[in-house]
């Protein structure tokens, strides 16, 4: 942790300001910034040039301080028991997972590449779904999807329920509780907090800068733009380096691109996992099961119209 | 399809309309309510045999194959009543209320599935007023029918 730390303060004293010069020449960057916001913006992580500094992860924190939780205590009694409270306003500095206060973390792989052993870091955080259930599914509205694809949780009506959790296929919302709406409502008895994830930036990006992880990576690892450019991009870098992508059929599709020098597979089995640890699995179209019985919805009202025809025109026959 | 049969002017719906209709609607507000987290909460999920109503994804699709099963229920009433009982039928003020109701709960439940598509977009506020709508308009429903059945009100009356 001591490494890090001064490995950070190295870099945000000698770096940033390189940082912020090469962010603005980041490909796609610009693009996002023209981008009318009709179509999503995704992300492109170039995990071989990630060196696991985590300067996104302290910008990250900085750029978001404003929005994270401030508890109030002590929690109220909550009922059932088998209710628990999620507090993490006592561990605002871990970062070595995703937590309220921790939107974004790098993740270790020790893997081979080309016969060598080398460490992989990986910067984790929302993928940010084409469709994403922690927004469609939430139950009361408080999961927003914006139209150039960041979806977001709004802290002022989101009452902690933490299915958006329990639906996410990496588990990425994190939950605090003593915080939100359902403190005015029945605390003891619904709810328990607010959820919390990356929400990409979204002001910074309303005000055309680019999301704090991407503008402070000293190595250029992200770049942003409309979805359609970014998986070109990753096909193409993937084709140069012969890599391996993650994210773009993920659960329907993502907004966050990986591009790998090794299988995702190995990837996968080289990560710590766990909660607030997602991991790199294929991820099937979680939202399309039901979708798909839609088609049954558009044709029951026509069997029962053809039904109910079916029996006047046998009764007309019966009365002749 | 079985025949409407009648007593005295009260119409009642084909058998298989009968026991169709009742099971699905327990169904569906058993799965919907589902689509809050309250099962596991409550310990509902805990009952023995009662586990799936922990799985959001499976109380999802079962909600969907009733609400199908819900729709082609109301078309075949609907029409049935147009084609052959108009003449004879009218609907009770009751039979308005849950009729109209009920036409609420479908509005507002397509709405949601539209809205469950990629790439799909209704405002933030729109979104929450279809939700709760869709639930209040349920919990009305489900009172009114409570009502009806213990005050023995009908649809239909003769005309």
């Amino acid at each position: 942790m001591n490494q890090t730390i001064s490995r950070r303060a190295f870099l945000k004293g000698g770096l940033a300001a390189a940082a912020g010069v090469a962010a603005s020449g980041v490909p796609g960057v610009k693009t996002a910034m023209g981008s009318d916001g009709s179509g999503h913006l995704a992300t492109l992580i170039d995990i071989r040039k990630c060196i696991g500094c985590e300067a996104c992860v302290e910008a990250c924190n900085d750029a978001n301080l404003h929005k994270y939780p401030e508890p109030r205590k002590p929690f109220p009694k909550m009922y059932p028991s088998r209710v628990k409270v999620s507090d993490w306003s006592e561990k605002r500095n871990e970062i070595e997972r995703l937590t309220p206060y921790n939107w974004l973390f790098i993740q270790h792989a020790t893997v081979a590449v080309d016969g060598k052993e080398i460490e992989l870091t990986i910067p984790r955080r929302c993928m940010h779904c084409v469709n994403p259930p922690c927004v469609k599914l939430c139950p009361w509205g408080a999961g927003k999807q914006m139209k150039n694809g960041i979806s977001k949780i709004d802290a002022d009506i989101c009452l902690g329920g933490s299915k958006c959790k329990d639906v996410c296929p990496w588990d990425i919302p994190q939950r605090q509780t003593g915080v939100g709406l359902y403190l005015k409502l029945m605390p003891s008895l619904a709810g328990n907090g607010v959820m919390f994830k990356c929400d990409r930036c979204y002001d910074r990006l309303a005000r055309g800068e680019t999301p704090a992880c991407i503008e402070t990576c000293p190595e250029q690892v992200q770049s942003i733009g409309p979805r359609e450019e970014i998986l070109a991009k990753a096909h193409a870098l993937a084709r140069e380096t012969n890599g391996y992508i993650y994210g773009e059929t993920e659960n329907g599709g993502t907004n966050t691109i990986y591009v790998s020098p090794v299988p995702f597979e190995e990837l996968n089995k080289a990560i710590a996992k766990g909660d607030g640890k997602p991991h790199l699995e294929p991820v099937h179209d979680a939202m399309a099961e039901a979708n798909n019985l839609t088609a049954a919805m558009l044709i029951a009202p026509v069997a029962g119209v053809a039904a109910a025809a079916f029996k006047f025109m046998k009764n007309m026959s019966k009365q002749d | 399809m079985t025949r409407i049969r009648e007593t005295e002017g009260k119409a009642r719906p084909s058998r298989l309309v009968s026991y169709l209709y009742i099971p699905t609607l327990f169904i569906l507000a058993l799965t919907g309510f589902g689509q809050m987290p309250i099962y596991n909460r409550y310990y509902l999920s805990d009952i023995p045999g009662l586990g799936w109503l922990a799985y959001y994804y499976v109380t999802r699709n079962i909600h969907y194959i009733a609400a199908a099963v819900l729709l082609g229920l109301i078309f075949y009433g609907l029409f049935d009543f147009l084609f052959s009982q108009r003449r004879r039928l009218r609907l009770t003020k009751s039979g308005i209320l849950r009729a109209a109701l009920l036409a609420g709960i479908v509005v507002s439940g397509a709405l949601i599935v539209v809205k469950n598509f990629p790439y799909a977009y209704f405002s933030d506020g729109f979104i929450i007023g279809l939700d709760i709508f869709h639930i209040a308009a349920v919990m009305s429903f489900l009172l009114t029918n409570l009502v009806c059945l213990l005050g023995k009100m009908r649809w239909t009356a003769a005309r």
